[in-house]
């Protein structure tokens, strides 16, 4: 049963008015594996982790989670995955635990289990003792750590990780990196994540895939990587698949609300 | 139904928790009172209208009700550009479930503002005629902030993120209140303003409370109820389908 397929992506294309932002990708990741998505900004891996996980509706292609089709089996797709999105996603104005409590009604973990899992977990993040503060005292690793707790109170058996350390510190880091390989030996649940980190990619994923200007231009573990560019670190290996030019970038108009909420709620 | 329990209940704390948004939601409606209230009420005494305090009061209760819901409804779009909306998006749950619980959780809080503006009108000197009918006003309260709940959160469920907030202010939201009979009485006018002031929900909502507080009513209970009762299914279903189309 080891190489069963969690994910399964055919030929699956998303265009914004015009725009491919994934064009035409096909890979698959194995049941167990830690997987990672790597590429510069705006080469598409937000949005193809959108559309697998049902926030997204591609423009064309063939997509399995867990077995099933997130277009027409969503709430089975659903229940699959737990997910660390790129972008904030805590609510603010309740606490930790009110957060972590919000989390496992919506998933229908039963109360005596939610309640041992959610200490279970707020003690692995070091969050226990802040559990009753307001999400909006927290710093960035702390609302963070307080995500990745949050994302796996369900225990799926996929768990994707946009980005999860982006503005952490090397212990943080260290620590979240620990806990979930920790999570990917003990408990099997395969992971995906996204990083620009090269070097978290190289000792974390078992494969890589590099994805640029929406298309997947390579696939395989570091080692192959690194042979076929003939490079020395999967960091040098990135820039010789992808090149050293910057990727332009608009602010969309969530960075712009963000400002105009930041001022607003300034004190 | 716990989800739609849990939803509810993250609205009603983040609504106890912002001291700031109730006072401010309650500036208004104590400026119409004291400004309209003792403005005009020597004029509409002298017209024969009677005390325009009384007449007034259910109007502001009315309005009160009327932006808080709103507001409430159309939370959804704080949620959605700061991040929570995904969080209950990839959950799985019937995207109905999500609509219901804002909802309803918008509704109940929008009732809890209109209890204070209820009492603050008593201070300002308004009082109640009937103290049978009065056990329905909470009712009819509610009723009004279900449906313009459901409306927040359909228009909300529509927009992608702020930027058409003025323009549902200005040519929605404020027309519904100012033509509804909230500030003048709608017998007798036979112009255009009774026909848009008949065709707006919230005259019902109005009449209603019009109807309980002061036994004097236009429509009448059995209609005013069944009005509210129609338009607010309408916008739940309209809302809950715009709800499911959501992308992020
Ligand atoms: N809703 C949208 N409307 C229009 N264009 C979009 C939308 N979402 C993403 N894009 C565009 O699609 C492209 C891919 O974006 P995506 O967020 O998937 O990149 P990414 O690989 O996650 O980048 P980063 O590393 O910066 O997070 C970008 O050019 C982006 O501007
Ligand atoms: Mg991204």
């Amino acid at each position: 049963m080891d190489s069963i397929n969690i994910i399964q992506v055919t030929n699956l294309t998303k265009q914004f008015n015009g725009f491919t932002a994934v064009d035409n990708i096909s890979f698959a990741v194995e049941q167990g594996e830690v997987f990672a998505f790597l590429g510069p900004n705006g080469a598409g891996k937000t949005t193809t982790i959108k559309m697998l996980t049902t926030l997204l509706r591609p423009t064309s292609g063939e997509m399995r989670l867990n077995g099933f089709n997130p277009l027409s089996e969503q709430d089975e797709v659903r229940r699959s995955f737990g997910i660390v999105f790129q972008d904030p996603s805590l609510d603010d104005n309740l606490t930790a635990m009110e957060n972590m409590e919000f989390h496992g009604v919506l998933y229908k973990v039963p109360k005596e289990t939610r309640r041992t899992r959610i200490e279970q977990l707020l003690k692995l993040v070091d969050l226990w003792d802040r559990r009753g503060d307001l999400v909006k005292q927290f710093s960035g690793g702390m609302k963070r750590r307080l995500e990745i707790a949050r994302g796996l109170l369900h225990h799926p058996k996929l768990f994707f990780l946009d980005e999860p350390t982006l503005g952490l510190d090397p212990q943080t880091r260290n620590h979240i990196w620990g806990y979930i390989k920790d999570l990917n030996k003990q408990e099997g649940i395969t992971v995906f994540f996204t990083t620009h980190y090269m070097e978290e990619a190289e000792r974390m994923a078992d494969r890589i895939a590099i994805i640029d200007h929406g298309k997947i231009i390579i696939a395989g573990t570091s080692e192959a990587l690194k042979q076929q560019t003939k490079t020395t670190s999967l960091e040098e290996a990135f820039l010789a698949l992808t090149g050293s030019t910057i990727r332009k970038e608009e602010a969309s108009s969530t960075d712009r609300m963000r400002m105009v909420r930041r001022m607003w709620t300034r004190r | 139904m716990s989800t739609v329990y849990i939803l509810w209940l993250r609205q009603l704390k983040r609504y106890f928790r912002s001291r700031p948004r109730i006072l401010g939601a309650l500036g208004q409606p104590l400026l119409f009172l004291v400004a309209l209230g003792f403005g005009f009420g020597p004029i509409y005494q002298k017209a024969g209208g009677g005390n325009y305090i009384q007449f007034l009061a259910p109007g502001i209760i009315a309005m009160g009700i009327l932006f808080t819901s709103v507001f409430s409804g159309m939370e959804i779009i704080w949620d959605r550009q700061f991040g929570f909306l995904k969080e209950t998006l990839v959950a799985p749950i019937p995207r109905l479930a999500i609509m219901l619980g804002q909802t309803l959780g918008g509704a109940t809080v929008a009732t809890i503002q209109g209890m204070i503006v209820f009492v603050i009108s008593l201070v300002v000197g308004f009082r109640p005629e009937s103290l049978t009918l009065i056990v329905l006003a909470p009712l009819f309260m509610f009723m009004i902030a279900l449906l313009f709940a459901a409306l927040g959160t359909a228009i909300a469920s529509a927009m992608e993120d702020m930027q058409g907030f003025q323009l549902i202010m200005n040519f929605l939201i404020m027309p519904t209140f100012f033509l509804s009979g909230a500030l003048f009485p709608l017998q007798g006018l036979s112009n255009i303003i009774g026909i848009i002031a008949s065709v707006d929900p919230l005259s019902y909502g109005v009449d209603g409370l019009r109807a309980v507080l002061l036994n004097n009513a236009h429509f009448g209970i059995p209609t005013d109820l069944l009005v509210l009762s129609v338009v607010a299914a309408i916008f739940l279903a309209v809302g809950s389908y715009f709800f499911s189309k959501i992308q992020i």
